[in-house]
């Protein structure tokens, strides 16, 4: 039987061999892989990118105390991105359960119409849950739109539930008694996580200092819009290349710290949410606060590679010094 | 020769609930394409849209096209260009009327090229309601990608691409059971993909779960298998009795719709067995049963723990809660909501116990469990009540109140729920149509037209007279609106012809009630002789005050100046018929009421409405117009649509 990490290795090698870059998760809180950087960015432009890496995802909200055997305030998720998706994407994904021990001929594998939205990234995409014998184990996605930006190579993102698939492989009714590594179970890495999460997000973190980081971070991400907006806006002025000039200064400026203060955003609004800070009607205005700066990095982002992509060598050799 | 035709359009897993109209529609767009029917047939599974027809000739007929050219008084260097230009010689021309003639042979297309340039479209038309493109942002859109096409017409292949595929005679077998390239042709396709665990027949798939099922109780949930499955095979499971001691609507919920289970029950009880359906040709070693046992077990308990943590607090206690919970941002909380509800209850005419289901109607949107299992608000609520001690009427009160969810969805089962119900969807559709929330086309967020169909079959099935304009607080547009789906709903759900329907509410809709009963009326007296003929006469008589300009106060009946014959025959018996069809039922006054046409006939036959004397003009007119107004009352015949 495989332990937790076997699993974990078993589907990093996989799709390592399929040609995608193995990547550390990504080290700030995020709600769910595809928020990271390497999904959110990546599948935005004509480069095609194939990406696979665990990600833990915080969701406040899900916390139980450790108590319910199947939810977890933190959970970790493996991220797989093939942009473009390849003809063959659900034969390598049926691969890959085959690769971490499962017999698909003696089990029953059902593709369950699902499609996926998020309002706070302005992103949405269709697809499938995967269920394997009445458990939803991967959300497959063909994703059409990302920070509101139709994409030019659609992206197949799948989306492993990892602590379901160890304990799905493991017989285990609890996540917590899954397998870890020999002689160690879930329960003895994570429990008292989930513990002291769930007292602080539901109990102890208080509303008003998370809503100063919220609008502290917010201000800073949009901030750092306003001055890329500004510097596009002299860019309209005839172009020089020399060092120093707008267009060097476009294509090294930090879009990907400004998007960081926007994950900051969000999962401080999660904690809110999950704090019962957040009244029905204010939800819908705060996830559009976060999607606007979202939408708003996005939007720069394809910005700062077309022009990276439209400048002589020289220019983009420039811009990396 | 005649040929046959089949077309595959391979695809990743469509979603269940589109293929029946994808089918429809491609069967439509292929007859329509082609021209013609040639027994186009369809079926599906999740991965495959399959059209197959027969009786293509090979080839379209040869034609010969007439190509007119120079006179035949030109310069024989023009007709010589002309012949040249047709490929033929001076000698192949005729002469026809002045001119020079090419008769040109059109060789008919061959069918495979008709077709080929035909497919592509037909298959990019298909409607689906989201579609999805994968190649490239500018790429074909459809329901999900597809992978491979087959399309042969007799031996042949027709050629066509999309997205990159190119059609052939390659089909592919379930995904994990079988090969993925098998070559077929058309004569043993359904046979191949059988033996590649395949059912292609959606009624053979269906019939293999039902054999499986024994006694389906859940048809939609039938037809969701059948498109979610390639091979169905059912596969049996159980759970700890411990779990019996939920509320079975938690447990069926979960099975039914979280887990597409069948629930199984004996002698009307539930039982801890469930019955899945798989996708497989078995499961000789037990896995697939222990996974989905253990998926239903992990979601029971949590059911369980939801329903539990939610007994700590009482439905009245959670009250204050619903200040917190919108309802919609203009139309404030649910607390509102709640007491807007109250007060309409208490304007409806409830007692005590009505009130207080209105009170406690929303207090389960606090709860773990509802915030689970949304689609179980209002069960939640009445199950929490009677486990909290709330009186029967109370409790079946609140578990109804959302009803009827659908047209065929039952109504509340007492008159507190019948009122709650109405008042809930009251205050939902005055709230919405106050701030300008109206449907628009298929735009209907907030599901207004179920709203009000759902009062309008609990006022008409609960036999509720209350007067409905009332209670729409005087919005015309709201009444315009609600009057629209009191036409919807007898029209489309109880099947009165659409005249009947106008006819009775052309004479008054306010008691709902009423109306039905007068629609039943009309609905029985129709058939009988005199019946049309006479709603003819009403409209003539209709016509006739509308071209004499007849104000509807223009003076009553003056018995002295009607004209003995027919004129007074038809006053003395419309006298008669009045007296005794308001001491009647509906129908039996209709018949009365018919049983005037004779009368009518013959004045109109002798009597000349439009007399040279304006006296008597006008006291014909005013008869006409009592008469039509008088017997308006039932329904406005006029609205009837006769043959005659």
């Amino acid at each position: 039987m495989d332990s937790y990490q076997d699993i974990i290795f078993k589907l990093k090698k996989y799709w390592s061999d399929r040609g995608c870059i193995i990547q550390e998760p990504y080290d700030l809180e995020v709600g769910a892989g595809t928020m990271c950087p390497e999904t959110f960015l990546r599948v935005l432009g004509p480069k095609p990118y194939r990406v696979a890496y665990v990600q833990p995802s915080r969701r406040p909200a899900d916390g139980r105390y450790g108590e319910n055997p199947n939810r977890l305030y933190k959970h970790m998720q493996l991220q797989v991105v093939l942009k473009p998706s390849p003809a063959d994407v659900i034969d390598q994904y049926l691969g890959s359960l085959g690769a971490i021990g499962i017999d698909l001929r003696k089990h029953d594998i059902k593709f369950e119409e699902d499609n996926w939205e998020s309002p706070t990234l302005g992103a949405w995409g269709v697809g499938w849950q995967v269920m394997l014998d009445g458990l939803e184990i991967t959300q497959f996605t063909y994703f059409q739109q990302c920070g509101g930006i139709d994409l030019d190579l659609v992206p197949a993102e799948l989306t492993y539930g990892l602590e379901r698939l160890a304990a799905f492989l493991q017989f285990k009714d609890s996540v917590y008694d899954v397998e870890w590594a020999p002689g160690f179970s879930y329960r003895d890495v994570r429990f008292d996580d989930e513990v002291q999460f769930s007292v602080y997000n539901f109990e102890m973190a208080d509303v008003t200092t998370l809503w100063k980081l919220f609008d502290l971070h917010e201000g800073e991400a949009a901030r750092l819009l306003a001055e890329y907006r500004k510097l596009s806006e002299t860019l309209t002025e005839p172009r020089t290349l020399e060092s120093g000039s707008p267009s060097v200064d476009k294509a090294r400026f930090p879009l990907l710290p400004t998007y960081e203060h926007v994950l900051k955003c969000s999962h401080l609004f999660n904690t809110l949410d999950s704090r019962g800070a957040i009244s029905v009607t204010e939800r819908v205005a705060v996830i559009a606060r976060v999607r606007k700066l979202a939408v708003g990095v996005a939007a720069a982002w394809m910005d700062q590679h077309s022009a990276a992509v439209a400048e002589p060598p020289e220019a983009q050799a420039e811009a990396v010094r | 020769m005649s040929l046959p035709f089949l077309l595959e359009i391979g695809t990743e897993e469509i979603p269940d609930w589109m293929i029946e109209g994808a089918l429809e529609n491609l069967r439509s767009l292929f007859v329509e394409a082609i021209g013609g029917d040639l027994g186009a047939s369809v079926d599906a599974t999740p991965r495959r849209l399959v059209l197959r027809a027969q009786g293509f000739p090979e080839k379209q007929a040869d034609v010969i096209k007439k190509i007119s050219g120079p006179a035949v008084t030109a310069p024989e260097a023009a007709v010589a260009g002309f012949a040249r230009k047709q490929g033929a010689t001076v000698a192949d021309l005729q002469q026809e009327d002045g001119r020079y003639v090419f008769s040109k042979l059109m060789a008919g297309r061959a069918t495979r090229d008709i077709l080929a340039d035909a497919l592509p479209n037909v298959i990019l038309k298909i409607y689906f309601p989201k579609t999805m493109y994968w190649t490239a942002k500018n790429g074909p859109h459809f329901i999900r990608p597809i992978r491979w096409i087959v399309a042969l017409l007799g031996h042949e292949v027709v050629p066509i691409e999309i997205a990159g595929v190119k059609s052939g005679n390659l089909t592919s077998g379930h995904r994990i059971l079988s090969a993925q390239q098998i070559p077929v042709a058309i004569d043993n396709y359904e046979r191949k993909l059988r033996e590649n665990f395949v059912i292609l027949s959606a009624q053979e798939r269906e019939a293999r779960i039902r054999a499986g099922i024994g006694g389906v109780q859940d048809e939609h949930l039938l037809r969701t298998l059948v498109y979610l499955t390639e091979y169905p095979t059912v596969i049996s499971g159980s759970f700890d009795r411990e779990y019996l001691k939920l509320p079975a609507e938690v447990l069926v919920t979960v099975m039914k719709h979280h887990q597409k289970y069948f629930a199984v029950y004996e002698n009307g009880q539930l039982t801890n067995r469930f019955l899945a359906v798989t996708n497989t040709d078995g499961d000789p070693d037990g896995l697939i049963r222990r996974g989905n046992e253990r998926v239903l077990r992990a979601r029971f308990n949590d059911a369980k723990f939801f329903w539990e943590t939610d007994q700590r607090k009482k439905l009245a206690d959670r009250l204050p809660d619903l200040a917190h919970v919108t309802f919609q941002a203009k139309l404030g909380s649910y607390l509102e909501k709640t007491e807007r509800i109250q007060g309409l209850v208490k304007e409806l005419g409830g007692d005590p116990a009505a009130v207080r289901a209105a009170q406690l109607s929303k207090c389960d949107l606090t709860t773990e469990l509802v915030k689970e299992f949304t689609e179980l608000q209002g069960v939640v609520g009445g199950l929490y009540a009677r486990v909290q001690g709330e009186p029967e009427e109370v409790w079946t009160a609140i578990y109804d109140h959302y009803k009827p969810v659908s047209m065929e969805d039952s109504i509340p089962r007492n008159r507190a729920g019948q009122l709650v119900s109405i008042a809930d969807k009251l205050d939902t559709l005055r709230g919405c149509f106050r701030i300008g929330l109206v449907p628009t086309g298929s735009r209907d967020p907030f599901a207004l037209r179920r709203a009000a169909q759902g009062i309008v079959k609990i006022l008409v099935e609960a036999k509720l007279r209350l007067t409905v304009r009332q209670l729409l607080g005087g919005d015309a547009k709201l009444e315009d609106f609600l009057l629209d789906r009191v036409r919807y709903y007898f029209k489309d759900i109880r099947g009165f012809k659409y005249d009947e329907v106008n006819a009775v509410l052309a004479s008054g809709w306010d008691d709902l009630v009423d109306a039905e009963e007068r629609l039943l009326a009309i609905q029985a007296v129709r058939p009988t002789e005199d019946f049309e003929p006479l709603a003819a006469s009403f409209k003539r008589i209709q016509n006739i005050l509308k071209q004499a300009q007849f104000a509807a106060d223009g003076g009553s009946i003056d018995a002295a100046l009607l004209e003995p014959g027919p004129e007074t025959d038809l006053y003395t018996e419309f006298q008669n018929v009045r007296s005794r069809a308001v001491k009647l039922p509906y129908r039996p006054a209709l018949e009365s009421i018919a049983s005037l046409r004779p009368k009518v006939d013959l004045f109109f036959d002798k009597v000349l409405v439009n007399a040279p004397d304006p006296k008597i003009r006008q006291n014909r007119l005013a008869l006409l117009h009592t008469l039509l107004k008088e017997f308006s009352i039932i329904a406005d015949f006029s609205e009837i649509v006769t043959n005659g």
